[in-house]
């Protein structure tokens, strides 16, 4: 295939650009503070010679202009949400409204300190009480802390909330239930709650194995960690059996809420059965990724768990003003300094307030609409491993087209030459070679026929030019990567040089 | 809505290619006990103005033109105006984690350049991508001394940032590890004698912070010294890194690790801010956290791409070195736009202006008849005796002011005190007003 | 390609023993399965092995791997090279790729191992079963 078939992308100048300390030249500066207004200090008569530093080598000197450029310049290299579809599945890559970048920036909110006097801070208490009663609403969950600073932080504290619930009947247990196709953070974050984890594999249809489940439940497992919809986008439709057996059997069901995008506004996991779940902020309340965080991993769980909360919560005292209240003292204490990412649930509540319950479900069923037109595009093109019905997102594998030597991870370099962010590559593990593709409800059906239009023009170059697709990208600034070397001989930071 | 992209037109058409009549066919593999029958008990989708207006309203029930003397692990410096318009570049705020390194680039090289910006600082020789904030950057770095010693003990000073031990303790507790705190002395600084009880072969970290929670830095040679003794890793906490641009870094120890929102986050009422783990190179496979890392591409060119990910969770999985996934990439970009723009001269004005900042505050209060309440060396932070029955917060803000932090929250031995911070952004007549009022 | 006078096991390593020495590395069809090798961690010297547990492990980019020790003993010797050049496992895991060498605890190997021949044979099942 030549250039011209690619209909959504065309080659671009991009500009070079050294790293900042190769531009930097001694004299050159881009910040001046207003004059000292105190009389100054000789720092080496205030802290001990000995304790003062002379000036940093290396540390960069350079111009507003080259600063500007600079960074300008590598922004160009990237590629976001606003340039076009992101399709890593389970990552949720949707539109960050340009709203909520103004309201987290107003002056009141950006500059307000967390220990600033409780008075002075009714307005920030207000939206964090306003989220949490949005949250729950959509989790159908009855408490949440917002405290977590990521997803994964988010596991850790309901891992933590689970063991201290259970130490408090008697007995925490020894072991965490895990499906094969759980993300690799459920059995990192086990492990640092001091369980052993067991991994449950699924079965034909991509779900919870209930026969592997029943055996595996018993009186040593504190709990299962579910993925609802799991990694593949197949709801558990389950749930209320595996629900009644972990609960029968002492045992608590946890939700890792990574695909909630597929259930807001159409099923809560509260009326379902589980007891706590963890939501991904950056993922389903278009918060942004940011190139890898800030995220924010809000904690909800039933009304059994919630004394075992972080500390502070916010409470709201008899005259309606609100509080932090820090006497809980069945509390698992604290799993991060003062109250969370609040700029991240700034932007939460604005998403929420300006879908309301209307947008909030639209968005819902144009997530799943766009997942299933994608789905129906590709099938017959490539091979769906597990033919039951998904919700936001679903998993192909690259088994015929490795026929001809192309893998997953090929074919997500030549997505790129056609103007797309690739899926995500060789996830979940139960699926070989796997392609994972969420659109999200902010495709248009014009960007999803062009993405359709890709992936099958790249189906057939893996067929009749397989070279074509193992070389690729052809299109981006630098060529593939050389990881081995990355690897054996790591430079991880810059050195000037000569000497150093 | 504003933010979907089709027509009813759209969707029906799109729809039928799905063989579907209704959008409710799409959600058949929800068995019916857990659908929703009703609409959520939320108000409809509000326009960007009103939008706009709620956050107004909320904003304007918060502080609003105080000059604020709080620090205790946030603070308060100039932010230039190209961080803010750099960091909102799309490209960077709407990207994912750099899987794809063809296509990330941009914020593959910003990393980079932020793991080169933090070691440089803190003289150590890696740095990893960033982490949640300082407060966990603590327990991640008490973990990793675990893995590189094989011990379990630590001793963690008290002048360590009370929330910072608070998670700690919450991270720690199921670990089967032994925390023990090492007391203050009148200087602040960690008791004379302390880090020689602490000594011994089971001893896998000790953690003291510099300038720790009083304001005070500590004797890094000293502690390093001890710990090396038994063997044990020295790990020095950072809360205010601005303090680098003047303080000698603590260059004998193993791990340097701490919270940068000092450097170009804004406050945000307590997040999201960014935290850093730095180390030598030996320790590197032991780090949490991801790593950028040089290479070249197919036709030989420089690029950069994630690396060592052996280490993390998504391949490791329960044996990875730490669960974390998200870094803080947006506010690590925000930091290395602000060192970048301050740059070398730049950063040890600032740290000179709030170390002069500081010193006027403290002699103003001497003066006053206040003293301080420890005698070592302080940066721009310092603890005033028992002054806080004087300084009210109505009595502050009837003056627009915010005071500092009673300390009796955290010590009750230091009820009373007040923990006071001096940056470059607190006028001298305000810094004046501020004395007045704590000491009549 | 599978020295004869080698001995194997069915997670891939292989043990030769000179007098009460063993010497262990992985075998050629190990470093073909992980690809490129980036980093190997091996077990200090003075330690203690155990026939079918972990001793060290292989990383290549995207995979670690557990190295099972084929033998129970003490450790010699470990190949210190392989820091600097863990690429040599990819070129000659038979030979300058050797990893550790054990002091046995008793004077045989244990039972269980395979021939190259078998070690073939197993190798082509396991490829195509």
């Amino acid at each position: 295939m030549a250039d011209q078939d690619i209909k959504k992308a065309r080659r671009h100048v991009t500009q070079n650009e050294a790293l900042i300390f190769e531009r930097s030249a001694p004299g050159k500066d881009s910040f001046r503070l207003p004059p000292l207004d105190v009389p100054a200090v000789d720092p080496a008569v205030v802290l001990g010679a000995g304790a003062v530093r002379g000036g940093i080598e290396g540390f960069p000197e350079v111009s507003e202009i080259e600063v500007v450029r600079h960074f300008t310049r590598l922004s160009t290299w990237n590629y976001g949400v606003d340039t076009g579809a992101y399709l890593l599945g389970s990552c949720t890559m949707k539109y960050n409204p340009k709203i909520n970048e103004v309201v987290a920036r107003l002056e009141g909110i950006a500059n307000a300190h967390p220990l600033q006097p409780e008075e002075l801070s009714q307005g920030c208490l207000r939206v964090m009480q306003r989220l949490a009663e949005c949250l729950l609403e959509i989790t159908g969950m009855d408490a949440i802390t917002l405290q977590p600073a990521a997803g994964a932080h988010g596991e850790l504290t309901g891992l933590l909330l689970v063991r201290a619930y259970l130490e408090s009947k008697g007995n925490p247990r020894r072991r965490v239930l895990i499906p094969d196709s759980a993300h690799g953070t459920n059995p990192a974050s086990a492990m640092q709650v001091g369980y052993q984890t067991q991994s449950i594999a699924s079965n034909a249809r991509g779900t919870v194995d209930l026969a592997m489940l029943d055996r595996a439940m018993n009186e040593d497992v504190a709990a299962l960690m579910l993925t609802n919809p799991n990694t593949l986008g197949v709801f558990e439709d389950q749930i209320a059996e595996i629900a009644a057996m972990v609960h029968a059997r002492g045992g608590l069901v946890y939700m890792d809420g990574a695909n909630m995008n597929a259930l807001v506004g159409v099923s809560r996991p509260g009326d379902f059965g589980v007891d706590v779940l963890h939501l991904n902020l950056h993922k389903t309340f278009s918060t942004p990724h940011g190139g890898g965080g800030p995220g924010a991993g809000p904690v909800a769980v039933k009304k059994n768990l919630e004394p075992f909360l972080p500390v502070p919560r916010v409470v709201e005292k008899p005259d309606g003003a609100l509080a932090l209240d820090y006497n809980q003292p069945q509390s698992i204490g604290r799993v991060r300094a003062f109250y969370g990412n609040y700029g991240m649930l700034v932007r939460a509540l604005a998403y929420i307030l300006a879908n309301g319950r209307d947008g909030l479900r639209q968005s819902t069923e144009d997530a799943v609409l766009n997942s299933a037109y994608l789905r129906k595009g590709l099938e017959g093109h490539y091979e769906l491993p597990y033919s039951s019905p998904t919700l936001h997102e679903c998993v192909f594998s690259d088994k015929r087209q490795a026929r001809h030597g192309v893998r997953t991870g090929d074919i997500a370099k030549r997505l790129i030459d056609y103007g797309f962010h690739p899926y995500t590559v060789s996830f979940p593990l139960i699926v070989p070679g796997a392609l994972m593709i969420e659109p999200t409800e902010s495709e248009s059906k014009q960007e999803l026929d062009l993405l359709i239009d890709a992936l099958q023009s790249i189906a057939r170059e893996a067929e009749q030019e397989p070279e074509l697709v193992l070389r690729a990208p052809h299109s981006t600034r630098v060529g593939r990567l050389d990881e081995v070397q990355a690897a054996r001989k790591p430079i991880l930071r810059w050195k000037p040089a000569n000497g150093g | 809505m504003r933010y979907l992209p089709k027509s009813p037109e759209e969707r029906r058409a799109m729809l039928a290619a799905v063989g579907c009549d209704s959008i409710e066919q799409l959600f058949a593999g929800i068995p019916e006990p857990a659908r929703l029958r009703r609409e959520l008990n939320l108000e409809p989708g509000w326009s960007e103005p009103e939008v706009l207006r709620y956050f107004l309203e909320r904003a304007a029930e918060n502080a609003r033109g105080f000059t604020s003397f709080l620090g205790a692990g946030a603070y308060d410096h100039f932010r230039p105006a190209v961080v803010d318009a750099l960091i909102s570049r799309s490209e960077f705020y709407t990207a994912y984690t750099p899987y794809q390194p063809e296509i990330s680039q941009g914020t593959l090289q910003a990393i980079f350049e932020f793991q080169t910006l933090i070691c440089q600082l803190t003289g150590m020789e890696v740095a990893n991508a960033s982490l949640y904030d300082g407060s966990t950057a603590l327990p991640e770095a008490v973990m990793m001394a675990v893995r590189a010693t094989g011990r379990h003990r630590a001793a963690v000073a008290r002048s360590v940032h009370p929330e910072y031990r608070q998670v700690l303790d919450t991270y720690l507790r199921h670990q089967g590890m032994t925390i023990e705190e090492m007391p203050y002395g009148e200087d602040g600084r960690v008791a004379e004698g302390a880090l020689a009880k602490a000594k011994g072969d089971d001893l896998a970290a000790v953690v003291v912070q510099s300038p720790n929670f009083f304001g005070v830095i500590e004797d890094v040679t000293a502690a390093a010294a001890l710990a090396h003794e038994s063997g044990a890793l020295l790990i020095v906490m950072i809360a205010e890194p601005a303090s680098l641009g003047i303080v000698r870094p603590p260059a004998e120890a193993d791990i340097v690790a701490g919270e940068a929102q000092s450097l170009g986050v804004p406050l945000s009422f307590g997040g999201p801010y960014v935290g850093f783990l730095a180390t030598r190179e030996k320790f590197v496979r032991n780090m949490p956290g991801r790593l950028v890392g040089q290479t070249t591409d197919a036709n030989g060119e420089r690029g950069f791409c994630l690396t060592l990910a052996t280490r993390e969770q998504h391949i490791r999985r329960e044996k990875a070195t730490s669960n974390i996934c998200t870094n803080q990439a947006l506010c690590a970009l925000m930091v290395t736009i602000f060192l970048s723009t301050y740059g070398k001269q730049g950063l040890r004005e600032l740290a000179l202006q709030n170390l002069a900042k500081a010193q006027y505050a403290a002699e103003r209060f001497e003066r006053a008849g206040a003293s301080r309440r420890f005698s070592g060396p302080f940066f721009n932070e310092v603890v005033i005796r028992g002054v806080a029955q004087r300084g009210t917060a109505e009595r502050l803000a009837a003056e627009k002011l915010i005071g500092g932090l009673e300390l009796g929250r955290y010590y009750p031995e230091l009820a009373g005190d007040v923990l006071l911070c001096f940056t470059e952004t607190a006028p001298r007549d305000r810094i004046d007003r501020l004395v007045e009022i704590y000491s009549s | 390609m599978y020295p004869a006078n080698y001995r194997y096991t069915r997670e891939h390593e292989w043990v030769l023993l000179e007098g009460e020495t063993a010497t262990v590395g992985i075998t050629e069809h190990a470093q073909k399965e992980l690809g490129d090798i980036v980093f190997v961690e091996l077990p200090k010297v003075g330690s203690r092995v155990e026939a079918g547990k972990p001793c060290g492990s292989v990383e290549s980019v995207k995979a670690v791997s557990d190295i099972f020790s084929p033998v129970s003993g003490s450790v010699t010797e470990v190949n210190t090279a392989l820091g600097d050049s863990p690429e040599w496992i990819n070129q000659d895991p038979h030979g300058k790729a050797w990893m550790v060498k054990v002091k046995l605890a008793s004077p045989a190997l244990p039972e269980g191992l395979m021939t190259a021949e078998q070690y073939e044979q197993y190798v082509r099942e396991e490829t195509h079963g």
